[in-house]
C-alpha cells in the first residue's frame, strides 16, 4: 500500500474500485485529529494516492452509481448520535442531500481504531471525514467538467448533484464511474472553512429516526440470522455463584426444547421460542454453590472501602477545615436493550452479532474461547438499545459462542433483565474523603482520598467472561479531579481500592460521575462556610473562562436567586473534561424530603463546534437523567453476596415523573474542533442535583442514591 | 397445540401457541414482529407496549389466549402507509429517540394516552410509566403536546 507521507493524519487515499471510493486512515489518538485548517504542507502534498488494498483502519467513503454515499464507520450506534454527525460532516462536504448519505456499521477489523468510548467519537473523526468528503467532492466535480468540457472551478455541487452554469446537472451517482478515474482533481480538495458549514451546526433531526418510530429499526434480538434459536441462561442466585448438579430431565422433556448446556455462568437453554427458553430455564433443578462473595453485604463493603482510603496528609498550618465523606452505591448499566448476542460457531469458523463498543477485542476473545484462529471469527456491530459504558465489555457475545459451539447450532442469547441487573456489570461503589483548607476567606489547600472497589477474581481465568475494561481501568492519579478547576491552591489526592469479586464496568464519565460530583458538593460547602453564594464563589475561584461563561450562562438563564417557596431550592454545579465544559443549574422541590423532585434544568455547554446541536443537547439531556437518577434514587444493594434489584421496579432509573417539566440547553457558540460531549453533563448534574437538595432540605448529602 | 386467530395490525393471523405463551414472545418469535420489545417480561419497563382493542397492554404480560378474536396493533400498525400517525410525526419533529429501544412502546403509550386524554396534563403525562434509560422524557413530553395540539 503507497503512502504520502503527511504530517497530518489526514492523508486521503483512492481505493481502485469501479466506483469513486476514498479511504482516510482513522488515527488511534484523538489527539492527533487537531488542526485541519490547511497548512502549506496540506497544499503541497497531492490529496490522493491510488492504492489497492482493503478498508482496515480506514474511514472509507462510496459514492455509488444509484446515488447513494455510503461510509461503513468503525464505531457503534447506541443512540449517542455518532451516524447522524458522521452523516451530517459526509454531507456538508460532499454538499450531498443528508438522506443520501448511509452509515452502515463496520464489522470488526484487524487494525486500527474501532473503540466507541471517552467521549471521543466525533473528535477523532470530524478532521478526516470531512477531508474524505471534501476529496470525493473534488473529483466528482472534475469529472463533471471533463464530461461537459466547462472548466472545473465554473461548477457547483447541491443536494448529491453536480450543477454547470448552463443548468446542467447530474447526479453523483452517475459521475462516480468516471470519477473513481480521476486521480488529479483540477478542484480543490480542502473542507470548507467553518464560516461557509450549511450542515454542520445545524439543528438535525437523527437520520434513523423514522426507522424508530415506525419500528424498523434492527437491533441484535430483532435478526433472524442463520436460524438463530432463542437462548436463555439459567443464573446463579449469588454472583459468581456455581452449578454443583443440574437435573435437567424435566427441562429437556419439555415441548420446543433443543439444547441444555452447562456454561460457566449457569446452565443455558436452547428452545424455539423465548417462551419455551424461559419456561424451560425455571424447569431446571439446579444445585447452586454460593458465590465467593456470600457472606459479603452492603454495610461490610461499606467499612471496607473507608478503610481503604488513604489518609489526608496535614492540612496547612492555621487554616480552617471544611471537610466530607461520601458514599456511592453500585448502580446497574442497564441499558434499555440487555444484553443479546447472536452466535453461529460452526468447526472451522464463526460468525457473531451484537452490539460492541470494542469488536476488535471482543473478536480475539471470541476466537480464543472458542479455539480458532482470529481470522476465522467474523463480528458483525449491531446498533445497540443503550450502553452508557456496558458493552465496553462482551460477556454475553462470548458466552453465546460457547452456548453455539457446546449446542452444535446457532444460537440467539439474551440476558434477562433480572439477569442484567442481578449479575453485572456495573458502576463500583466509591467512598470519598475531602477536605478545603481555607484561610483568610479563599481555599488554600483542596485534598481528596477516595477508595473504590475493583474486580479481582481469586482464579486466573474468571475473566473470560468479558474481561475487565483495560481501556477504561482508572488511573491511580491525579485526584482530585484532573482538571483543577479551581485555584484551590495545593491540590493533593490518593485512591485505594478494596478488591472483590464482582462484575464491574465503566459507566458513562467513569470516575468523574462520583468524584467531580462530591467535590462539588464540597464547594457549595466551602462557599456556605466563607459566607459566599455558590456561583459568586465558583465566578471567583474557577480558572478557566470558558468555564465561568457556562456558569455565567446558566446563572443568568436559570434566574439564579430567584425566590423559592420554602422545600424548594436551587443548585449549580460545572464540570471541564473532554476538551469541553458545563454547567447545570437544577431547582428541587423536596417538600417532601423523601420524594423530592426536579422541577426544572438548564444546562450550558461548551463542546467547541456543535456538530448536531439537537443531539448535543439529546445528550445533555440523557446526562441530566442520570444525575437525578444516580444521586436521588437508582441504586443497586448487595445482600450477601446477591444484587438485591432484579428489575427497573427496584432499580430505581428515573421514570416521567423524575424528569424535569422544564428543560433547556443553551450552547456557547464556538468554531474550535469538536469536543467530547457524551458524557460531559454527569458529574454537573448530580452536582448541582445533590447541592439544590442539600439547599432546599438544609442537610449535608452524603450517601448516595439518596433515598434508597 | 391450540391454535389462536387474531387481527395484528388489520391482518387476519392464525398462530399455534401454547395458551400460556406471552403475546410478545408470539410477536416476535412467531411472526417476526419485532417493533416490540422485550425490556423486562414482567410488566415493568413497558418497552413491548402495545394496543389490544385500542387499548394499551403490556404484551409480555398478556397470553396469547387472552388476543383470540381481538385486535392487536403494534408500532408497525400504527402508519398508514407512508403517512405516519400524528404520535410518530410529532415523535420525529422532537427528534425524541436517542437509542431508540423504549420508542415504540413510548410512541404507543401516547397514542393510548391521547386517545382518553386528547389534553393531558404534565400531571397526566407524568403518570406515564414507561422507561427511557436514555432519559429522553423532556422531548416525550414536548412530542405529546405537540401531537395533542396538532390534533
Ligand atoms: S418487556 Fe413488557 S413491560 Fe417490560
Ligand atoms: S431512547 Fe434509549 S431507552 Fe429510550
Amino acid at each position: 500500500m503507497a503512502r504520502q507521507l503527511s504530517r497530518r493524519k489526514f492523508v486521503v487515499y483512492s481505493l481502485a474500485a469501479s466506483t469513486l471510493t476514498v479511504a482516510a486512515p482513522l488515527g488511534c489518538d484523538p489527539s492527533t485529529a487537531e488542526g485541519i485548517e490547511p497548512t502549506a504542507a496540506d497544499r503541497r502534498r497531492p490529496s490522493d494516492v491510488l492504492v489497492t488494498g482493503t478498508d482496515e483502519e480506514m474511514l472509507v467513503l462510496e459514492v455509488t452509481a444509484a446515488n447513494k454515499v455510503v461510509v461503513r464507520l468503525p464505531r457503534v450506534e447506541v443512540g449517542q448520535g455518532v451516524t447522524t454527525a458522521v452523516a451530517m460532516m459526509i454531507a456538508e462536504e460532499l454538499d450531498a442531500r443528508l438522506v443520501d448519505v448511509d452509515i452502515p456499521l463496520a464489522e470488526a477489523r484487524t487494525k486500527g481504531n474501532q473503540y466507541t468510548g471517552g467521549s471521543n467519537s466525533v473528535s477523532s473523526l470530524y478532521g478526516p471525514a470531512r477531508q474524505l468528503a471534501a476529496t470525493a467532492r473534488a473529483k466528482l466535480v472534475t469529472a463533471a467538467a471533463r464530461r461537459w468540457h466547462v472548466p472545473a472551478r465554473s461548477l457547483r455541487t447541491r443536494d448529491t448533484r453536480v450543477i454547470a452554469p448552463d443548468g446542467r446537472s447530474a447526479t453523483f451517482g452517475s459521475l462516480t464511474a468516471s470519477a473513481a478515474r480521476i486521480h488529479r482533481p483540477s478542484v480543490s480538495s480542502r473542507p470548507k472553512p467553518a464560516s461557509r458549514h450549511r450542515v454542520i451546526g445545524r439543528p438535525t433531526t437523527r437520520i434513523d429516526a423514522r426507522d424508530i418510530v415506525t419500528g424498523k429499526a434492527t437491533y441484535a434480538g430483532d435478526l433472524t440470522v442463520a436460524g438463530a434459536k432463542p437462548t436463555v441462561v439459567a443464573r446463579p442466585p449469588t454472583l459468581g455463584g456455581t452449578v454443583v448438579s443440574v437435573d435437567d430431565r424435566a427441562a429437556r422433556a419439555m415441548p420446543g426444547v433443543h439444547a441444555v448446556v452447562k456454561v460457566a455462568g449457569g446452565v443455558a437453554v436452547v428452545a424455539d421460542s423465548f417462551h419455551h427458553a424461559f419456561k424451560a430455564r425455571d424447569a431446571l433443578r439446579i444445585t447452586w454453590a454460593p458465590g465467593p462473595l456470600a457472606s459479603l453485604s452492603d454495610a461490610a463493603i461499606r467499612s471496607r472501602l473507608r478503610a481503604a482510603v488513604p489518609r489526608l496528609g496535614t492540612a496547612p498550618r492555621g487554616s480552617a477545615q471544611t471537610e466530607g465523606e461520601f458514599e456511592f452505591a453500585f448502580v446497574s448499566h442497564a441499558p434499555m436493550e440487555v444484553l443479546t448476542a447472536v452466535a453461529d460457531v460452526r468447526p472451522g469458523r464463526a460468525e457473531i452479532w451484537f452490539s460492541s463498543q470494542t469488536p476488535m477485542d471482543a473478536r480475539d476473545s471470541i476466537a480464543a474461547a472458542v479455539g480458532l484462529p482470529t481470522s476465522k471469527v467474523r463480528v458483525h456491530v449491531m446498533r445497540g438499545g443503550g450502553s452508557f459504558g456496558r458493552r465496553l465489555n462482551y460477556d454475553a457475545a462470548i458466552e453465546a459462542a460457547l452456548i453455539s459451539k457446546a449446542a452444535r447450532r446457532p444460537v440467539k442469547l439474551m440476558w434477562s433483565r433480572a439477569d442484567d441487573i442481578r449479575h453485572g456489570r456495573m458502576r463500583p461503589a466509591s467512598h470519598h474523603r475531602i477536605r478545603a483548607s481555607h484561610a483568610r476567606g479563599r481555599v488554600v489547600a483542596f485534598a481528596h482520598s477516595m477508595a473504590s472497589v475493583s474486580e479481582a477474581y481469586p482464579e486466573s481465568g474468571a475473566t473470560a467472561q468479558g474481561g475487565v475494561t483495560p481501556a477504561v481501568a482508572r488511573a491511580a492519579n491525579p485526584l482530585p479531579s484532573d482538571s483543577g478547576l479551581y485555584n484551590f491552591g495545593r491540590l493533593s489526592g490518593n485512591s485505594g481500592s478494596v478488591e472483590l469479586a464482582i462484575p464491574l464496568g465503566a459507566w458513562r464519565s467513569v470516575d468523574s460521575g462520583t468524584m467531580r460530583t462530591a467535590e462539588e458538593i464540597v464547594v457549595d460547602e466551602v462557599a456556605r462556610s466563607l459566607g459566599r453564594d455558590p456561583v459568586a464563589f465558583r465566578r471567583t475561584t474557577l480558572r478557566n473562562k470558558s468555564v465561568k461563561a457556562v456558569l455565567d450562562k446558566v446563572a443568568t438563564t436559570g434566574h439564579w436567586g430567584r425566590p423559592l417557596p420554602a422545600g424548594q431550592a436551587q443548585g449549580v454545579a460545572v464540570h471541564e473534561e473532554y476538551g469541553s465544559c458545563v454547567a447545570c443549574l437544577v431547582e428541587v422541590n423536596a417538600t417532601d424530603p423523601k420524594n423530592p423532585r426536579v422541577t426544572r434544568a438548564v444546562v450550558a455547554a461548551d463542546v467547541g463546534t456543535a456538530v448536531n446541536p439537537r443531539g448535543l443537547e439529546a445528550q445533555l439531556m440523557g446526562t441530566v437523567i442520570d444525575g437525578i437518577s444516580t444521586v436521588l434514587q437508582a441504586g443497586l444493594h448487595i445482600d450477601r453476596g446477591t444484587v438485591r434489584e432484579s428489575s427497573y421496579a427496584d432499580f430505581h432509573y428515573a421514570r416521567q415523573r423524575h424528569a424535569p417539566l422544564h428543560f433547556e440547553v443553551h450552547l456557547i457558540p464556538s468554531r474550535r474542533e469538536p469536543g467530547g460531549a457524551g458524557e460531559l453533563g454527569v458529574p454537573a448534574a448530580a452536582g448541582a442535583v445533590a447541592n439544590a437538595y442539600a439547599r432546599a432540605t438544609g442537610t449535608k448529602p452524603r450517601r448516595f442514591p439518596l433515598t434508597f | 397445540m391450540p391454535s389462536y386467530s387474531f387481527v395484528l395490525n388489520g391482518k387476519p393471523v392464525t398462530v399455534e401457541a401454547p395458551a400460556d405463551m406471552p403475546l410478545l414472545w408470539v410477536l416476535r418469535d412467531l411472526l417476526n414482529v419485532t417493533g416490540p420489545k422485550y425490556g423486562c417480561g414482567v410488566g415493568v419497563c413497558r418497552a413491548c407496549t402495545s394496543h389490544l382493542d385500542g387499548g394499551e397492554i403490556q404484551p409480555c404480560v398478556v397470553p396469547v389466549a387472552d388476543c383470540a378474536g381481538r385486535r392487536v396493533t403494534t408500532i408497525e400498525g400504527l402508519a398508514d402507509g407512508d403517512t405516519l400517525h400524528p404520535v410518530q410525526q410529532a415523535w420525529l419533529d422532537c427528534d425524541v429517540a436517542q437509542c431508540g429501544f423504549c420508542q415504540p412502546g413510548q410512541i404507543m403509550a401516547a397514542v393510548a394516552l391521547l386517545k382518553k386524554t386528547p389534553r393531558p396534563t404534565d400531571a397526566a403525562i407524568d403518570r406515564i410509566e414507561n422507561v427511557c434509560r436514555c432519559g429522553t422524557y423532556s422531548r416525550i413530553r414536548e412530542a405529546i403536546k405537540k401531537a395533542s395540539a396538532d390534533g
